[in-house]
């Protein structure tokens, strides 16, 4: 029965979205607002019934209704509640109901919080974002139907797979989507505004905090993944350029330059139809992801089980969605006025480098996932792109990148010299030459790459640093004024200073970690000990232990550094039932910001086992830089300029007075 | 000198300065496809190519049954890659991946020795244990080899 409700609900949303597709879109064109509020309860009914159509998915997964196609295939009666819920959007079906569920969420956000935009840009925003919706829910009932029964029933699941039975991954796509999806919003918004044929500072304004929130989301979708792949597959990377990583890092980098170009439009209104643009691709990048991910057409590590009905559906609805919107663009971003001029040294200009060198990257991106497909179409010749050719290409754009980042905060808008700017950063050009030197020399003749990476990051932590104090005026003024200034220091300006510094100490953990990991691969027997750098681990030999869905091989080390036992490490070897398979669990013992590793493989025939041993210093940077980067961007979404009251009064007023809101 | 160009001019100005920087980084782009991209070869492929010694490329297909030996030192492995048509003897040295059985598909990265002998410097592990690489798969199915669903 519940199976059916969700059915039903779902169809029930779809005639909800073709209708909130349509309705508010005329109110907005002929100015009748109550089609638009027609739309705005639409939005609202859309979202609760694509949250019954989840719940119920959810509870069948939780019950393990096995009469249901995807709870059979996809769950397992002994698999813990927690994968039995995450087991949802652990598959095809369910992440796009996910996706759907996630659109919607938006769109009655964007009904919900909307009081002070004017109501034709509302209508028209909802009515997109519910055509998004129209198009997902076609492709769920039609061709993924996630409620489809079986019969007969079977006794039990054919189990998740063992690899996605983990915290880091449970909570890996509902950020991912998050993110994603988020951008819908900036492309509804976009999209209206090309309609409206308006884009001004308060549409930056209302634009911004909905990218910066999918931004933040998606950040922390991509570091989950990428920890999940450091400590569950079990060898010790944490990126791979993999189609599918690429897929999400497209959208990323296109949202950072997008986050970056609404500033300019809402400080200096101009570069509008940039912005526009940029909208657009974020999200039609996000659309190719899930083309990219959904339809197996590219190899990748993740394997999801593919559909050429499902591929010729996204791709077509890609097509449409893109390419209409593109057209749409070429026809309407000639009329948006340009604004104010700047000089190639001022803040705009720094943030037209940023936004060219952040496309640079993502087109280098693009065409290294492509460039097998279509060389394959061409010349049916297989290859491969892997990490030396995103090393190759990314590390000449990103260092440019980061070298005006470091300084970009502190030169003014519209005007500004160089040389000006330069002298106030005296302080960090000397930190940033003396870190280089000493890196150079401690490393001689070791990876040149290394001190490029420990330029770069001492160049950008100690350029946020200063950018801090020199805003609270540190030892210019008393120590009281100074403390007024953090107080009263905007937020979204602090969030910028701590983003960037996470930026820093991000690069910092990659070079280090990359640079000086320390690796032994060899195989032990009981008592035998292996020196990795300064610590020392002794193999005490293996113990069978239990899990609660699977058995194990654990392997036991004594870790010494000198003569003193500092940890004891349990790498093990799982192997489940359901589904059969074997996975390793590395061990892992973070300490002085890097980690000790391990993992156990085979047994030998000469009851030796195989083990991997590393040490990887520093590698919690990495982790820490991207929270850092997250937490900026949701401090600078808490600004107070972006809440709903405070600037946007006077605007209304002004704009009730112009008759825009009767 | 800049500040007294007009609107038009400045205009024109970032946007060859932007198509300078992405024209450059696409070249770059292009540059280290050439020499950065690994071919994608099975064994039968690879018997109709001469492939240099020392040239990086990507092997895959099954793992013969059978084939798998280890040697004394415990870390490395010989097997052999077969698409059910030709094959070749490979040799790691690391610990394989979970996934990694006789019968079941494998990518491996690695060079030739002058001995004709595949050395694999990484074997990929897949998510799922019944994965078999498209490549992989369609090179099989155009060998006339498949024996899959």
């Amino acid at each position: 029965m519940t199976a059916e409700i969700g059915q039903f609900c779902m169809i029930l949303a779809l005639i909800v979205a073709a209708s909130q597709a349509i309705i508010p879109q005329i109110g907005a064109s002929k100015r009748d607002y109550s089609l638009v509020l027609f739309g705005k309860y639409a939005a609202i009914i859309q979202l609760i019934l694509i949250l019954i159509a989840f719940l119920c998915l959810m509870h069948l997964y939780i019950i393990s209704d096995f009469s249901v196609l995807n709870v059979w295939q996809n769950s397992h009666s002994e698999k813990p509640l927690l994968y039995k819920i995450s087991g949802v959007w652990g598959n095809h079906e369910g992440s796009l109901l996910l996706w759907v569920l996630i659109l919607a969420l938006f769109g009655a956000a964007v009904a919900s919080f909307s009081k002070n935009l004017p109501p034709t840009l509302v209508g028209r925003v909802i009515s997109i974002q519910a055509a998004i919706g129209f198009g997902f829910l076609i492709l769920l009932i039609f061709l993924s139907n996630p409620f489809a029964r079986i019969s007969p029933t079977p006794i039990n699941g054919s189990g998740l797979n063992p690899l996605l039975q983990d915290p880091g991954l449970a909570f890996h796509p509902p950020f991912l989507y998050l993110g994603y999806v988020g951008f819908s919003i900036a492309f509804s918004f976009a999209i209206a505004a090309l309609i409206e044929g308006k884009v001004d500072a308060a549409w930056a304004r209302w634009v911004r905090p909905w990218t910066l929130a999918a931004w933040c989301f998606l950040t922390i979708g991509i570091s989950l993944g990428s920890w999940w792949a450091y400590y569950e597959l079990g060898w010790g990377g944490w990126w791979f350029w993999d189609p599918v990583e690429n897929a999400s890092f497209m959208p990323w980098l296109i949202g950072t330059a997008l986050l970056h170009s609404a500033i300019v439009v809402e400080k200096r209104d101009t570069l509008k139809s940039w912005t526009i643009l940029l909208a657009i691709l974020a999200f039609s990048f996000s659309l190719l992801g899930t083309f990219i991910v959904r339809s197996g057409i590219l190899n990748s590590v993740h394997s999801f089980a593919s559909d050429p009905g499902r591929g010729v559906f996204i791709l077509v609805f890609l097509i449409i969605t893109i390419g209409g919107s593109l057209a749409l663009y070429t026809w309407r971003a000639p009329n948006l006025k340009g604004g104010g001029l700047f000089s190639p040294i001022s803040r705009e200009a720094s943030l037209v480098i940023n936004n060219l060198l952040l496309m640079s990257a993502t087109a280098t991106v693009l065409l290294g996932t492509l460039y097998p497909l279509i060389l394959d179409a061409i010349s049916g010749e297989k290859v491969s792109v892997g990490p030396p050719y995103y090393i190759g290409t990314f590390i000449p754009i990103m260092t440019p990148l980061v070298v005006v980042m470091g300084i970009a905060p502190m030169i003014s808008w519209k005007r500004s010299d160089l040389s000006g700017v330069l002298s106030r950063f005296w302080i960090c050009i000397l930190i940033t030459i003396v870190a280089g030197l000493v890196t150079l020399f401690l490393t001689y003749k070791g990876p040149i790459l290394a001190v490029l990476g420990i330029i770069l990051s001492v160049w950008l932590i100690s350029g946020s640093i200063a950018d801090f104090l020199e805003r609270i005026k540190l030892f210019k003024v008393s120590f009281n004024d100074s403390f007024k200034r953090i107080i009263n220091y905007p937020r979204s300006a602090i969030g910028g200073t701590i983003a960037h510094a996470g930026v820093g100490i991000l690069i910092f953990g990659i070079t280090i970690s990359s640079a000086f990991e320390l690796e032994k691969i060899q195989s032990v027997k009981t008592g035998d000990r292996v020196q990795v750098g300064n610590y020392i681990f002794e193999f005490k030999g293996t113990e069978i232990s239990r899990g609660p869905n699977y058995d194990a091989i654990r392997g036991n080390f004594d870790v010494y550094k000198g003569n003193d036992l500092i940890i004891k490490m349990q790498p093990e070897n799982r192997s489940f039932i359901n589904p059969e398979m074997v996975t390793t669990e590395a061990a892992i013992y973070p300490r002085n910001l890097g980690d000790l590793y391990a993992v156990l493989g085979e047994k030998n025939p000469n009851n030796t086992f195989s083990t991997r041993l590393y040490y990887k210093p520093m590698i919690n940077c990495l982790w820490l830089g991207c929270l850092l980067m997250a937490l900026g961007g949701f401090i600078s979404l808490s600004d107070r300029k972006y809440r709903i009251g405070a600037p946007k009064k006077r605007f209304i007023e002004k704009n009730r007075t112009l008759g825009l809101y009767n | 000198m800049l500040r007294n160009l007009k609107p038009k001019r400045r205009r024109l100005l970032f946007l060859l300065s932007g198509i300078f920087i992405l024209g450059i980084s696409l070249g770059l782009a292009l540059l280290a496809l050439n020499e950065q991209v690994d071919l994608f070869l099975t064994p039968t492929s690879l018997s109709k190519k001469t492939i240099e010694v020392n040239k990086r490329f990507k092997l895959g297909g099954l793992v013969k049954k059978n084939s798998i030996r280890r040697l004394e030192d415990g870390i490395t492995t010989l097997f052999i890659i077969t698409d059910n048509n030709m094959s070749i003897a490979a040799e790691f040295k690391g610990v394989l991946p979970n996934l990694f059985r006789e019968g079941q598909g494998v990518v491996a990265e690695g060079k030739l020795n002058p001995q004709k002998i595949f050395i694999a410097s990484k074997i990929f592990a897949k998510h799922d244990e019944n994965y078999l690489p498209p490549e992989i798969a369609d090179a099989i199915k155009k060998e006339g080899q498949w024996k899959g669903e």
